[in-house]
Parts: structure tokens; sequence; C-alpha cells
């Protein structure tokens, strides 16, 4: 074995990539319940790209065959149910367990100082996994599908000069077609896992790095040994390998839960709007963008231009983007910060919240005046967050990590 | 510190986080392979096949589909049924020892249930193509010894008009006869046993 | 405790009510497709007086014959068209064109009909039409408002009729009475929730397999986690 080894280290580096990755990328030992999500990410990632591609061997992107051939999966293919219903339920918790994993880096200040470009990575992929769960969506060709997209796409309408074609462009055709299936069934399945893992990879290498940041946010690194190893740092394997398998499997009970007694998610993850096959003349009652979408929904719909509606939208997310630079405190941790930040914090979580409520309801006048209050506050948090921070009574931050 | 650690307890629970792991990831697989199978559609596409069989005429053969492959339904005339005995020398597998290629009520000279209807599968034995029927006695391209058979066009193999493979040719094996059995005189069942036949 | 887990479930996403149906008080209807006698007639009920207009266009026979306790021969013999195969689908020889002309819309696929709608919807829309003189075919619907579809079942169920306060009530009498009327579309509306997803029989049956298997990895990953742990201080 050990000879084989050899062979293989002369010409690829396998041991070494093996210790600077796992069995010696030394890792903050205080890690607790938030610390799940990026494995539980990379799980997710692993499990919606091998059932897609099990997918794709019977699913037809062909307006006429699409929303029969979603059927065929369920009930002809052997186990096409089970696969089938792991990917609806696999997206749904993959934006569960990224927007875990989004409110842990703000809580733990993980964005920033020297971790700004594993934040930016991490924002690249959720605006990836936006695009590509959106392009997913359209492809069971059912009326939720079709009208979600019809929507989306006319969103682009918005931007002045050339907003119509760039709509026509994207669809391929006068509305949502036989065409924008099939490039979008393109994008699904090649272009964008390969941007996301790419993304993934690229998240990866940054943060091992910098290093992992902590609930203290302490960094360990400034405390070495005589090895030179981190005095409050284990390596990643076997310690956060043997914990992360136990965040797997409560991971996969909840999973499997949901899969098996409740795939429609209530009506969230499969809409029953999607159970009728797309009619390009006929508008659902109510069209409902999924729930992983609606707080950017609501701000949308909140504000009573076109135009304006859609850059506030991308603002929304923009403003993320910006966080390592609009956050003035010293301290990384909540557990050390002052009081504006974690009043501006609480605020900012319940206005996306109710946000993301606000976005499943009909935009009646009480809801959309909710939604522009949200809405501010959502944006204030960002727009004052240079001013709050750093005048914030921050607490003093202790040298080592805390532990039990 | 190092020394409270029970490396036996470590290593126990390793190997059976190891086992019940991998007995997990071997489960999750066995939906995932065999998808690839069939599916109840295909399934049912490769139901048996009725074909009536009375405006068949002496001679002549009728191509039906059945589980997507071509299957072949004709008849023979006493003398190539004579013919079938003459050239059993020229045979790899005169006797059809080769038991996959047809269900044993077929295992016979003729390879059939009633002498005179044959029921083949047209595929080659060597690769996969479908051979031609050649029923035309010592045709030019096929030489002066020819009594009726297939002819591939493929790989130049050869069978008779029992479909069985000549020596000398790529193809290893007879051609397959496919499971059948009668309903009354002129209905012919392809994908089907008869009632309590193996 | 199945009933437990999926009635938490329900607790935890029913926030998103029918907003589809409007204001439509929808009545409930018990779903249980393990059923089989109920599915059995069920499907009597769907082939005599749907399926001469209505597709199940994802519905084989055969797999309806497996789950319903059938043999292929029973249901060739009573549930299907003598030109259909068992591995076919539940398909009409009726023309689009032709049903468009006659009802003016086509008649919806029923296959995934009990996922779209709901299956109190539609044991409320199969209870409900009564006599309007203003339709083409005679009748209206409280569920569905101007349906294209005519009271298929009218002589099971008689005719209703909307009397001056709005409630519907017994204009003629049908065959059943209204006990057996509604035991009659429980049966229809179980059958079409168990066309809608035949595989959640299987589903159910793998389900408490997987979470026992998750159950025993978690008794051996925790104290893995355990072991390991137990020298960082």
């Amino acid at each position: 074995m050990s000879s084989f080894m050899n062979w293989l280290d002369a010409r690829f580096p396998a041991s070494k990539m093996w210790k600077e990755h796992l069995s010696e990328y030394y890792a903050p030992k205080n890690f607790n319940f938030w610390y799940f999500f990026g494995s539980l990410a990379l799980l997710v990632l692993v499990l919606q790209i091998v059932t897609g591609i099990f997918l794709t061997m019977n699913y037809k992107p062909d307006a006429d065959l699409a929303f029969a051939s979603v059927e065929y999966i369920m009930r002809d293919v052997q186990w096409g149910w089970l696969i089938r219903y792991m990917h609806s339920t696999g997206a749904s918790a993959f934006f569960v367990v990224v927007y875990l994993h989004m409110f842990r880096g703000l809580i733990y200040g993980s964005y920033k100082q020297p971790r700004e470009l594993v934040w930016i990575f991490g924002m690249l992929i959720y605006l990836t996994l936006m695009a590509e769960a959106f392009m997913g969506y359209l492809l069971p060709w059912g009326q939720m599908s079709y009208w979600g997209a019809q929507v989306i796409i006319s969103l682009f309408g918005a931007i002045p000069v050339v907003g119509e074609q760039l709509a026509l462009w994207i669809r391929g055709d006068f509305v949502v077609a036989d065409a924008t299936l099939n490039r979008f069934f393109a994008f699904h399945v090649i272009a964008l896992p390969l941007v996301l893992l790419g993304l993934v990879v690229a998240h990866i290498i940054a943060l091992h790095e910098v290093g992992s940041n902590n609930p203290d946010g302490v960094e360990i690194k400034k405390n070495k040994d005589a090895s030179g190893k981190p005095v409050d740092g284990i390596p990643f394997h076997p310690y956060y390998t043997v914990k992360d398998i136990v965040g797997v499997v409560v991971f996969l009970f909840i999973f499997a839960l949901v899969l098996f007694y409740a795939p429609e998610g209530g009506g969230w993850f499969l809409e029953k709007d999607n159970f009728v096959p797309a009619d390009p003349l006929k508008t659902p009652e109510h069209i409902v963008p999924l729930w992983y979408f609606t707080p950017f929904y609501a701000i949308l719909r909140a504000v009573p231009d076109k135009l304006m509606g859609v850059l506030a939208m991308g603002g929304a997310i923009v403003f993320l983007f910006l966080l390592p630079w609009l956050d003035r405190s010293p301290v990384k941790s909540i557990r050390y910060r002052g009081p504006y930040f974690k009043i501006a914090l609480v605020l900012f979580i319940i206005s996306f919240l109710a946000l993301g409520y606000l976005g499943t309801q009909p935009a009646t006048a009480i809801y959309t005046m909710a939604a522009r209050v949200f809405s501010v506050i959502y944006f204030a948090f960002f727009i004052f967050m240079p001013i709050y921070t750093k005048l914030d009574k921050d607490k003093p931050v202790p040298e080592r990590v805390t532990f039990q | 510190m190092s020394q409270s650690i029970d490396t036996g307890k470590r290593r126990f629970l390793t190997a059976a986080a190891s086992v019940v792991g991998g007995a997990g990831a071997a489960a999750v697989a066995v939906p995932f392979v065999s998808s690839m199978l069939p599916s109840a559609k295909a399934e049912a596409a490769g139901a048996p096949v009725e074909v009536d069989i009375s405006k068949l005429e002496m001679g002549q053969l009728l191509t039906v589909e059945w589980r997507g492959k071509p299957v072949w339904i004709f008849r023979r005339s006493p003398e190539v049924l004579l013919n079938l005995e003459t050239i059993e020398e020229e045979l790899r597998d005169p006797e059809s020892q080769v038991e996959s290629q047809q269900p044993e009520y077929c295992q016979n000279e003729t390879r059939s249930i009633r002498e005179e209807l044959m029921v083949l599968v047209g595929i080659c034995t060597h690769l996969g193509c479908s051979p031609t029927y050649r029923p035309d006695l010592a045709p030019s391209d096929l030489g002066p010894d020819w009594v009726g058979g297939f002819f591939c066009p493929c790989h130049g193999s050869r069978f008779d008009l029992a479909g069985r493979v000549f020596e000398g040719v790529p193809a290893p094996i007879n051609l397959q006869v496919p499971p059948y059995h009668f309903q009354g005189d002129n209905l012919v069942v392809v994908g089907e046993h008869a009632q309590g036949a193996a | 405790m199945r009933s437990l887990v999926i009635a938490c479930f329900f607790a935890l996403f029913s926030v998103q009510v029918m907003a589809a149906s409007g204001e439509v008080h929808l009545d409930h209807v018990e779903i249980d497709i393990t059923d089989k006698a109920s599915l059995q007639r069920g499907a009597q009920t769907f082939v005599n007086y749907c399926l001469s207009c209505h597709e199940a266009a994802f519905m084989r026979y055969n797999r309806m014959a497996k789950d319903l306790g059938l043999t292929d021969d029973q249901v060739k013999e009573n549930l299907m068209f003598a030109s259909d195969k068992i591995g076919d689908t539940m398909t009409v020889a009726m023309r689009p064109e032709d049903a468009e002309k006659w009802f003016g819309v086509t008649p919806p696929d029923l296959s995934v009909i009990a996922r779209a709608r709901g299956t109190d919807w539609l044991y409320t829309y199969l209870r409900t039409f009564y006599l309007d003189e203003s339709r083409p075919m005679g009748t209206n619907n409280v569920a569905f408002k101007d349906v294209g579809m005519p009271h298929v079942l009218w002589e099971q169920q008689g005719y209703l009729a909307k009397n001056e306060d709005g409630e519907l009530v017994q204009a003629t009498e049908g065959k059943l009475s209204q006990h057996e009327y509604n035991v009659m579309v429980h049966d229809l509306v179980n059958f079409l929730a168990y066309i809608s997803e035949p595989s959640k029989l299987e589903r159910m049956d793998l389900a408490k397999w997987v979470l026992l298997y998750l159950i025993i990895f978690f008794l051996v990953a925790y104290p893995l986690k355990k072991a390991f742990w137990r020298d960082v201080h």
C-alpha cells in the first residue's frame, strides 16, 4: 500500500492534498451547531448532481413531452419517484442549508477581513444557485413553472432601452416557449453546475488559505505552539469528519421525513398548480415564486415602479456582497459585539423572514405597506452599517477561543 | 491525556460506522442502478405479440416487431425441411446444443413447434445486424451450394432456414428462437411460452 | 405513529391555504389509498363514467391491477375496453377536436388531477352540481363555476337545485340515497388520489426502513464522535 502511495505521490499530490485539506487542516475546536451547514451544503450539492444525472436519462426537454416525461419518471421508471423526490426536496434543502450557512457567517462575522473572498465566492455560489433553481423549476413544464418563468424573465424588460430585446433574447421566442425550455435545460444541467462546482472549489480553497473563523471570531493562527500548530486548532480529520457524520445523519433523517411523508412540502416544494400542464393562454389565479425567492419578490412588489422595483431587488443582493466593507467593527463575533449591531441584526432577520412571508401572499394594500416597511429596514441594515458598527460599544475579545 | 484514549473502542466504532455507512451507500445505489433497467413503458411495449398466419404462404417471410427486435415467421416447404438434414455436416451446432438459443420445446431437428412454421429472432449472433432472407437456390453471390438461408451483410455470417449457423463464419452460435406458442391454428403468440411450458 | 408524523408535517406547512379555490367551502374527505375495496369500487366508477371523456394517460392498467389486488384478467374483463392491452395507459378514443366541439374545452387528463385540485375540492365538486338553465348543459357547479362538464352522475345523485337562500336542495331523486352517493364519490376520489401518485404506496412502505436505518447509523455515529472528541480539551 505504501509503495503504491509513493508511486502515486511522485506523480500526483494525493497525500499532500489529503494533509492540506483534511488531516492537517487545523480548524478551531469550538465550532458549534452553526458549523454543520457548510459540509451539509456540499452533501446536498453532490445529491443534486447525482439525482440530476439520473433524471436527465429520462426527462425530455420538449414543450410537448416535458410534463409527461416527469410523470413517466414518477410512475414508469423503476424508483424514478424516489430519484425525482430526492431532487425536488433537495432543491429546497439546498436553500435551507445555504441560508443557515449564510446566517452563520453573519452572526460570527465570517465575511470580515481576511475572509472577504470566501464571502464573495459564497455569494456568487448563492447567485448561481438561484439561477440554477429558477431554471430547473421551468423543466417540469407545469403552470407554475411556466408563469413563474414568464414573470421573472419579464423583469429584464424593465431595464431601459435594451430590456425588451434582452427578455426576448433570453426566451428565444415571444413568450416562454419550447426554445426557452430547451435552453434552460442546457443551462440547468451543464452550464450552471459547472460554474457551481468551480465556485465551490474556489470557496474552499480560499477558506483553507485563510483558515476557518469560529464562534468567538478569534484568529487561531495567531496563537501557535512550538511545532507551529494553532493551540486552539484540531485537525479537520478525524475530529470534524466524525462530527460532520453525525450532522449528516441528523440532516438525512429530517430530509427523509420530508421526502417520504411530505414531498410536496405542503405545496411549498411542489406547488399544486404545477400538476397542471403549462398553458400559455391561462394564468393561474395566484402565482407564487418558490419560497426561497420570496423575500426578494416581496421587495420587488413593494416598489411601485417597474424599473425601481427590479433595481431594489438587485440591490438587496448587491448589498450582501458589500458586507465585508460595510462592517467597520473590529470585532467579528456577535458574542463580543455591542448592542447596536445586535439590534440591527435582529431587525434584519425579522424583516427578511417577514418579506419571505409577504412574498407568498397576495399583494393587498396592508401587505404591500408591510412589505415597504420591512424593505426599508432591510436596506437600512446595510446603509447604516458603517455608522452603527463604528459607534457600537464592542466588548473585549479574548485571546483564546472559549471551549466547554 | 493521550494515554486515556481508548484506541480499541475507536477502531471498533470506526469499523462499525464504515459497515453501516457502506451498507447504506450500497442500498442507495440500488434505486439508481435499477432506474436504468427497462421501464414499465418499455416492458409494456415488449409485451407478447399476436400474429395471424392464416395468409402466410409457403416460402413467404413475415417480420414482426417484438421488444423492438425483428422476429421472422415463415413457412418451409417439405424440400426445405429435407435440405435441413443434408447440410448438417456444414453446420457448427446442427443439433442446437447451445440451450440459450431456443426454448426447450424447439430443441429439435427443425427448431420449431410445427415442422413447417419457423419463428426466429432476426438478429445475427455475431454483432447484432439483421441478416437477409435468401431462400433462392444457388445464387451467384452465395455460391452453388446455397440451398436457402440467411446471409448477414455486415460480416458475411450464414445461417440455414432453421437459423443454424454454418462453419467458418464469424457468428458463433445459431440464431435465437424466441418463446412462442399457438392459439388455435392460425395465431402465433410471440414472446410467451405456452401455459405450463418452460 | 405514521399519522402522527404526517399530522406534524401538515401542521408545519398548513400556512399556505387553498388560495386557488376562493371562498368556496370544501367538504373534507378522508383518503386511504391502501383501502383496496374502496379503490376497486372507485376504479369501476371511473371507468364507467369518467373514462369515456377524460383520460388518465399516465396510468397503466397493469400497474392498477397490481396495486388494487386484481389479476390482469379481472382488469381486462371488467375495467378495460376490449381493444386495449393490459400494459396500456388509460386513454380514450374521443378526439380532442370533438371534445372541444361538445364541451367547449378538452376534458382535462385526470392522471394528476387530485394533486392539482386537492381531494377535498374533487369531493365537493362531484357532489355540488345544480340545475341552472342559463348553462348550455343545464347544470352549474358550486366548486367550479360555469363548468363545461355536465352532471354525469345525475342518475345516481338525482338533480340538486338552489333554493331562494342559495342553498342546495334535492330537486329530483336519484337511484342512490345521499349517503350512498357520498360513498360512491368518496371511492371515486380515493381512486383519483391513488392514480395521481401510485408510487405513494411504495413510498410509504420504504419510509420506515430508511428512518430506521438512519437511527441505527446515528447510534453508531454519535458514539464514534464522542470517542474521538474525548481528547479535545
